[in-house]
């Protein structure tokens, strides 16, 4: 699905993401963790194309997108969330989805001035997409609250309905679970599981270790920007390079 | 109270405005009234231009006062110097608006927040010292008089308050119904996500670009029609008319009113032009008051009148919704844009 | 070659007071990450200060400084209390527009007072100075003496005190800071009376080589964000450089190829520099 080599991303004299070779595979959860400021962020944004690799290539479905600009990334098929929730607070939940179908539509200012029959039809389609996905994630009963009065784990779980109106195959979640308390992450865990089973491939970031874990197939940890170990959720709970840098801190590795 | 609230939101309220504005000149017997009113309009133009970069897309355009000069500049060299006819100006001022918009957008646009609000300061001085100092083109600081009004065609004469005020409320009215158009479309919802954030958009698939320099190029061109419609008006002009200060007033207005909202504009140019018409002899130091309202509209009412009223309704009828909700077990489905909240949606486009 | 050296003479005043200005508004914005409209107008009201209390007061020029640095300085810290610090949470567009609010609002005022004529403020220094084939009037000795020595001051400010130190880490990594617990507050205040006071000071030293009214900041401030753009925003020394640069550019433009658009000169560098570097010159970093 995803085949990363020698990616290097370098701010002035520091390598946020240093000569990392990975694939992940479709139809799974593929974990990435390590330490804050590890570079985690910084490897999603290549990815997603929102910032210019200093070094290496990007294929995504066998297909070299290094270097390409975000919005074609993600009508190819690539969505993203972000660590900070981004929605917009003086509007209902239904109307912040609706954008979310736009890349699949075609109108132009044209269609707008004389409000033509593809404009309409395409604005149901992302009216019912917005809908589709809503239920998805199962919030169909706050449609019409503003997002400004919507908990914090609504709102992540409208952020993943918003990549999901784009009609991704590849989904980059960027600590969904940051700020919410365990049975909401046990249900968001289950959304993610239930994103997979919709044949979707999903890359995550997380800090919550149980629920990387539990939920991942692969895992990836970096630090420093490199990355120091791969593989199973065994294998890298039983990794003595990666315990010495990172999980031999947490409390919560053998949970 | 709350009859009062839902007619202040409704689409109710627009056809009233509008019926008050075309008999506003039957009922007012004060010529200099009506002819305010009039140039009211013309700055409301611009502000919906604005209203479109600032209000929907998120960019703090400080050159849109040079654009409203540009326009006026173009129908007045035009005219005076080379004796076209007012339309015929008017049309090549607009497409002015257009190139110089695109030109000014596609350099200016690339860059974020601060650097594109510091640029965009910088490209309206440097617009008003080119009228200032290329005196071949612009007459220099003297500026330009005897300005063509536009033609009536034998049928109506535009030199007369009257027809004139007519003649922009037509504008007006196109302006704002474009305007509103697009504030629901597909369109206006792109520009929405730029606002609340370039990355955002961008992973949504949407091409930051192409869409910020539609939406500065559409800014122009209002700007440079309602100057052109101000030449016409008052047909004597000058590098004042691109001074920074206009670009304030506009941001002023807009604020008042409720920055991205579809009303908003109206709303505040009408508010502080009267405001400042009852106090007349503050008109220097209006910006003593202005000043510090700008300040607190921005610290406690960031939406402004209308935006106010927006969010107190809409959260009012998402509260109403979903007690329904919940007492017919949750029947909402969510995918009722219909009937019975169709001014809700408004609610949302408009915010 | 001695109509050469004058030049550089009126650059080097031109920019040292680029420099005092830029310095301000890139201290603020570091800490902030304001861009501070209202800053051109602190200028402003700094002359007026210094006109007042020398014409007006009849005291000297030096309490007139002094006078004018303290109540600007004060202006800025209520300026951050009331305004800014109020909207550190709001979207990036609200501050602008406050700051907005702050500089029409600060221009009326002036203008209500002493309305918007031209005035010229005294200076004790009239003397002009000759060296060799140069005439140096002692305001514009005055000048680059007074600016640099302000450089040093802060300099040493920023580098040997606590306070300093903290400015200067809260700018460079705003979370880092809060981190090891900086009390951002008294950071932000004594950064908003340190470039108040600056451009107080900057205008009294170059008032009287040049004219006091109400408008008189907004080319200025205008300016200063170009030579920050052009330094990086947020950077010290490279709002002292930037401001000797556009002050060179300016003087030698001015001279050497046109007097009637050496103001656009800094300008049309912003436009070209921008359209090549989005993100400004001395950048690190993609934003
Ligand atoms: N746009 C940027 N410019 C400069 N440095 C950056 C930028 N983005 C991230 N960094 C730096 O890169 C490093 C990795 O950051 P990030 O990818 O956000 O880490 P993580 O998400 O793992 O916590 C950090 O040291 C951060 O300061
Ligand atoms: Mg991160």
């Amino acid at each position: 699905m995803l085949k990363i080599s020698n990616l290097t991303k370098r701010f002035g004299g520091l390598a946020a993401v240093n000569n990392v070779s990975v694939e992940f595979p479709a139809n799974q959860v593929n974990a990435i963790i390590g330490p804050n400021g590890a570079g985690k962020s910084t490897f999603f944004n290549l990815v997603a194309g929102a910032m210019p690799p200093s070094e290496g290539k990007i294929e995504y479905q066998g297909m070299d997108i290094t270097g390409m600009a975000p919005d074609r990334i993600a009508r190819l098929g690539v969505a993203r969330t972000f660590q900070t929730t981004m929605l917009f607070d003086q509007s209902t939940v239904l109307d912040n989805l609706i954008v979310g179908h736009r890349l699949r539509t075609q109108s132009r200012l044209w269609d707008v001035i004389i409000n033509s029959k593809r404009l309409r039809d395409e604005e149901k389609k992302c009216r019912s997409r917005a809908a589709e996905v809503l239920d998805f994630v199962g919030l169909s009963h706050i449609g019409h609250r503003y997002i400004a009065d919507i908990s914090q784990e609504e709102r992540k779980r409208v952020a993943f309905a918003l990549a999901m109106a784009t009609d991704p195959e590849l989904v980059l979640l960027d600590e969904p679970a940051g700020g919410i308390n365990p049975e909401e992450t046990e249900n968001l865990a289950d959304l993610i599981r239930k994103m997979v089973k919709h044949g979707i491939t999903v890359c995550l970031i997380e800090h919550k270790m149980d629920m990387i874990m539990s939920l991942a197939d692969k895992i990836m940890v970096l630090d420093h920007g490199e990355k120091i170990a791969e593989g199973t959720p065994e294998q890298i709970k039983n990794d003595p390079v990666v315990i010495e840098a990172y999980l031999g801190s947490e409390q919560d590795v053998e949970a | 109270m709350d009859r009062l609230m839902n007619f202040l939101v409704s689409p109710v309220l627009k056809w009233a405005l509008l019926v008050l504005a075309v008999v506003f000149p039957l009922i007012s017997d004060n010529e200099y009234h009506i002819y305010v009113m009039a140039t009211a309009f013309i700055w409301a133009i611009a502000v919906y231009g604005m209203n479109i970069i600032t209000g929907y897309c998120g960019q703090l355009n400080l050159a849109h006062g040079g654009f409203f000069a540009i326009g006026a500049y173009v129908v007045a060299i035009l005219t005076v110097d080379h004796e076209w006819a007012f339309w015929p100006a008017f049309i090549a001022a607009g497409l002015a608006g257009a190139i110089f918009g695109f030109l000014v957008g596609v350099v200016s646009l690339r860059l974020k927040e601060h650097y594109f609000a510091i640029f965009t300061l910088c490209v309206g001085f440097i617009i008003y010292l080119l009228l200032e100092k290329w005196e071949e083109l612009t007459h220099g600081s003297l500026g330009i008089i005897n300005i063509a009004p536009p033609e009536g065609f034998g049928l109506v004469d535009f030199t007369e308050t009257v027809p004139f005020y007519y003649l922009v409320l037509a504008f007006l009215v196109l302006s704002v119904w474009l305007v509103s158009r697009l504030s629901r479309s597909l369109l206006g919802r792109t520009f929405l996500a730029i606002r609340i954030s370039d990355d955002l958009a961008q992973s949504l698939g949407i091409n930051l670009m192409r869409n910020k320099v539609l939406a500065f190029v559409l800014s122009t061109v209002y700007a440079a029609s309602a100057g052109a419609l101000y030449a016409g008006v008052v047909r004597f002009i000058g590098p004042a008319e691109a001074d920074v200060v206009h670009t304030f007033d506009m941001i002023t207005y807009l604020l008042v009113g409720g920055i991205g909202t579809l009303m908003g504009p109206l709303l505040g140019t009408l508010a502080i032009t009267w405001l400042t018409q009852m106090l007349q002899s503050l008109e220097e130091y209006r910006m003593i008051i202005f000043g510090p309202m700008l300040v607190i509209l921005v610290i406690f009412f960031p939406r402004g009148i209308v935006g106010g009223f927006l969010t107190w309704r809409g959260r009012r009828l998402a509260n109403k919704a979903s007690q329904q909700g919940q007492d017919g077990k949750s029947q909402t489905t969510v995918n009722t844009p219909s009937t019975p909240n169709a001014d809700k949606q408004e609610a949302g486009n408009n915010a | 070659m001695d109509l050469f050296l004058q030049q550089v003479l009126n650059g080097l005043t031109l920019g040292s007071i680029y420099g005092l200005i830029a310095l301000g508004l890139t201290l603020v914005y570091g800490i902030l990450h304001v861009p501070n409209f209202a800053h051109g107008a602190l200028y402003m009201v700094g002359a007026y200060v210094a006109y007042f209390t020398m014409v007006d007061l009849g005291l000297n020029y030096w309490l007139a400084m002094i006078a004018a640095g303290a109540v600007v300085a004060f202006l800025s810290v209520l300026c951050e209390r009331l305004v800014f610090h109020p909207l550190r949470h709001a979207p990036p567009i609200h501050d602008k527009i406050a700051a907005i609010g702050i500089l029409l609002f600060l221009e009326a005022v002036v203008q209500m007072y002493w309305g918007a004529d031209f005035r010229r403020m005294p200076t004790p220094y009239n003397e002009i100075l000759h060296f060799g084939g140069l005439t140096i009037p002692a305001q514009r000795l005055l000048i680059i003496a007074g600016a640099f020595g302000l450089m040093g001051a802060l300099h040493l400010y920023l580098k040997k005190t606590m306070t300093g130190a903290t400015i200067i880490a809260m700018a460079q990594n705003r979370e880092g800071a809060f981190l090891v617990g900086i009390d951002a507050n008294r950071v932000a205040m004594m950064t908003f009376a340190i470039a108040g006071m600056l451009a107080a000071v900057g205008a009294t030293l170059f008032a009287p080589i040049n004219l006091v009214y109400p408008a008189m900041g907004h080319l200025l401030i205008m300016k200063a964000f170009v030579i920050i753009i052009l330094g990086g925003m947020g950077s010290i020394p490279g709002a002292i450089v930037g401001g000797l640069i556009i002050g060179f550019a300016e003087a030698l433009g001015g001279f050497y190829i046109s007097n009637e658009y050496k103001d656009v000169i800094a300008f049309a560098l912003l436009v070209v520099i921008l359209s090549v570097k989005p993100t400004g010159l001395f950048t690190k970093g993609v934003r």
